[in-house]
């Protein structure tokens, strides 16, 4: 008779799974986001092969590799499950290499793949727990190191070799006849790091994960908006700020890095304007001609209090006055 | 932050409604049911029956005093077998009733259509019918319909929203049984004194949200509303807000705001009830899944075991991996086939191997798709790390009390964590914290 009573051993025959509710799951995962983002990159990769040559495409293979090498070692030396397959040590490299010079020594890209992945986000904890973003940090990091290196670039195709100074560094010396125009500009005919000069190649990418919903707009737009609002009030041409150095790619790509960027939609706009803000304060004010990565890890830094402060308000939800007492 | 929100947010689940054309079919009397004494919120109800007793179609076997509980009656006429000891899907304990069915269906003497003149008395047969609602809660109607501000109540939502995946009985209500919805929703207005009636339906049954519009057309209080295809839009909170502008707020009923929301099979239900009397005997259930050979729409009495349900849709085609009552996003897996049917069971649910997957969790990349996703904006990542380190405070602060555990967090999750479970936790933490009163 046991059999017939519901929720004993002997009415259950066959082994059945039982867990909590919800038993369907949306079929996107880590992996796939993260691959996503790889190949919105791809754009800005080729355009790095175009203007620069066969060398940026091995370049940014030595940095994909190396990211993807250093993981696959800590796991296996903290005796961790591996987390390579993620597919985000790969972004993490294609990201790194959009931020180096053509010409950069091979080795000290391994450098600063070390420090990416090894010292910013493993020692933190891996994927989510890192505190700040490991490419921009490793882009402080090498032009800290090494800053001859970070800032010899070589000439672009189609661009004579005088103009190898980036646009930042024209700006700065207020040399306007040497400045490409806008539309070089935008297509990458212009002095830089090698993933950063093509802004439509990165617009082609960044639009593609908007519209895959992987990023959501507030952060590409109110660092866009940032930057050319400071611009405007620091007297600086605002289109040619948003278009030189590292905004546009840090915009769309670094900026909106998941695990050091606020998780409230209010808080990514304040992230982005703090962004936008000291990119262009150090630019206008600093010895450096270029502040985006700077301003990336400063706010990086801020985001857990970013955090703390904007949460969001929930449907329905009655706060409690503060009792006075 | 949003400063005009019309529709809260939610998750875009496949529909998988296969059974949507599949007019219910009445199974035949089972050998023997089953009748679990807890089918609604409150405490489970007391066997009035024993061993031996002999009883009829619509006999009352079970009753409790208690609040939030509504009686339980026999689906069947035969011999009381045993009064058994079960544990229920969610692990609670309850009593059960064995009936050996004599096959004969003799109706109760007691069954008679209920003599209504006014509120109380509309309450009072409500009680006596046994209904609880039949979306799923349990929440037993009587009380629905008895709020303490019955002067301030002035909306009735008919909740036909469905919008768990594969469940098609209350699409199959308004089709087959529109006329007990329109007569349940004039019984509702009359006694309860309602002047607006909301019908709210998901875009994806455009066949019924046509019927019902064409059905009240003359009706200027009865408003049609084809709400936007998106999981959870059939959650109570979600409904009113739909359907009304209404916020219910934390600590709120939705009499509060002036709103009544009866699932539209709970209405045909009253409908039906008050022309013949027959309390809530019986179940449409959609059974489906990959296990099941012959999925369809089916009314069994309720006590019947999913075994004998199963077997009348032919069968399984394959060993089921896992089965549930109820949808897939809020619907309870049980232990076997020998759960009987409860009064507030919508489907039956049998899937097969490829059905099932038990993800291995990742570590959180903090995307924020689960809050973006949350209908109520919570935040269910920062409510599981608040649980873990068990910070009663930091969980009042992040309102994990208005969950309302619907899936859509764990349902987006890339990493496959399991957030509606540590709301759940969480929520149960703070209970425990909180001062007994």
């Amino acid at each position: 008779m046991a059999e017939n009573t519901p929720g004993t051993a002997q009415a259950a025959k066959e082994k059945l799974v039982v867990m909590p509710s919800p038993h369907v799951r949306d079929t996107i995962t880590t992996q796939k986001i993260m691959a996503t983002v790889a190949l919105a990159l791809v754009p800005s990769v080729i355009a790095a092969v175009y203007y620069f040559g066969i060398r940026a495409f091995w370049l940014t293979l030595v940095c994909v590799f190396s990211c993807m090498l250093f993981e696959l070692l800590f796991s296996m030396i903290t005796k961790r499950e591996s987390t390579i397959q993620d597919c985000s040590a790969i972004v993490t490299g294609m990201i790194l290499a959009c931020n180096l010079p053509s010409t950069f020594p091979a080795w000290m890209a391994i450098v600063g793949s070390f420090f990416a992945i090894i010292v910013v986000k493993c020692l933190f904890g891996g994927i989510g727990c890192n505190f700040a973003n490991p490419a921009a940090t490793a882009r402080v990091f090498l032009l800290v190191s090494f800053a001859s290196h970070m800032t010899s670039w070589a000439a672009p195709r189609g661009v004579d070799a005088m103009a190898t100074a980036t646009p930042l560094r024209l700006m700065s010396e207020g040399n306007w006849e040497a400045m490409p125009s806008i539309a070089q500009m935008f297509l990458g005919q212009r002095g830089g790091s090698m993933g950063e000069t093509c802004a439509l190649a990165i617009l082609a990418g960044g639009l593609f994960l908007l519209w895959k919903g992987i990023i959501r707009w507030e952060i590409p737009v109110s660092v866009l908006a940032s930057v050319f609002v400071f611009a405007l009030l620091f007297g600086q041409n605002p289109v040619y700020s948003i278009l030189s150095g590292g905004v546009m790619i840090a915009a769309f790509f670094m900026a909106t890095d998941y695990s050091t960027s606020p998780v409230t939609n209010s808080g990514k706009l304040v992230y982005g304007v703090g962004i936008g803000f000291f990119t262009m304060l150090i630019r206008v004010f600093c010895n450096y001609p270029e502040g985006m990565s700077f301003a990336i890890v400063l706010m990086n830094v801020i985001t857990p209090h970013i955090d703390r402060l904007m949460m969001t308000k929930p449907f329905g939800a009655v706060f409690e006055q503060a009792k006075k007492s | 932050m949003s400063l005009v929100q019309k529709t809260l947010a939610g998750a875009h689940v496949k529909h998988l409604k296969h059974t949507e054309e599949h007019v219910p079919e009445i199974i035949p009397t089972p050998k023997e049911v089953c009748i679990s004494m807890s089918m609604h919120m409150g405490p489970p109800c007391k066997a009035l029956v024993a061993k031996g007793d002999t009883v009829k179609v619509g006999t009352k076997i079970g009753d409790v005093e208690a609040f939030l509980s509504a009686p339980v009656h026999s689906s069947v006429s035969g011999t009381v077998r045993e009064i058994v000891e079960m544990t229920t899907a969610t692990g609670a304990r309850c009593q059960a009733v064995v009936i050996d069915c004599d096959g004969q269906q003799t109706p109760d003497e007691s069954v008679q259509p209920p003599k209504v003149e006014d509120h109380a008395g509309f309450v009072k047969a409500i009680r006596e019918s046994g209904l609880v609602g039949l979306g799923g809660a349990g929440f037993p109607t009587h009380i629905k319909l008895n709020p303490k501000n019955l002067d301030e109540v002035d909306t009735l939502v008919i909740n036909a929203a469905e919008c768990e995946p594969y469940i098609t009985s209350d699409y199959r209500t308004i089709m087959d049984r529109s006329q007990d919805v329109l007569e349940g929703i004039a019984a509702i207005k009359k006694y309860v004194g309602i002047s607006q009636v909301k019908i709210v339906i998901e875009s994806n049954k455009p066949k019924a949200v046509e019927l019902m519009k064409k059905l009240t057309q003359n009706d200027s209080s009865v408003e049609v509303l084809a709400l936007k295809a998106m999981y959870p839009k059939g959650a109570e909170k979600v409904a009113i807000y739909e359907s009304t502008g209404r916020v219910v707020k934390e600590g709120m009923l939705p009499a509060d705001v002036g709103c009544i929301v009866c699932n539209v099979t709970s209405t045909a239900f009253i409908g039906q009830y008050m022309r013949d009397g027959m309390p809530l005997i019986t179940k449409c259930l959609t059974v489906d899944g990959g296990a099941v050979n012959t999925p369809k729409n089916v009314i069994a009495p309720i006590g019947m075991r999913f075994r004998d349900v199963i077997e009348y849709c032919g069968g399984y085609k394959v060993p089921p991996k896992k089965m549930l009552m109820g949808g897939p996003m809020m619907g309870t897996a049980i232990f076997d086939d020998s759960y009987p049917v409860l009064k507030n069971n919508n489907a039956l649910l049998a899937l097969d191997e490829s059905q099932v997957e038990v993800p291995q969790e990742g570590p959180c990349i903090r995307c924020g798709r689960c809050m973006n996703a949350c209908p109520f904006q919570l935040m269910p990542r920062q409510i599981e790390l608040a649980s873990q380190r068990n910070d009663i405070e930091a969980l009042k602060k992040l309102k994990v009390m208005l969950c309302m555990e619907c899936g859509c967090c764990t349902y987006v999750c890339p990493a496959k964590r399991g957030l509606t479970f540590s709301n759940k936790l969480a929520k149960q933490q703070l209970r425990a914290a909180m001062p007994r009163k």
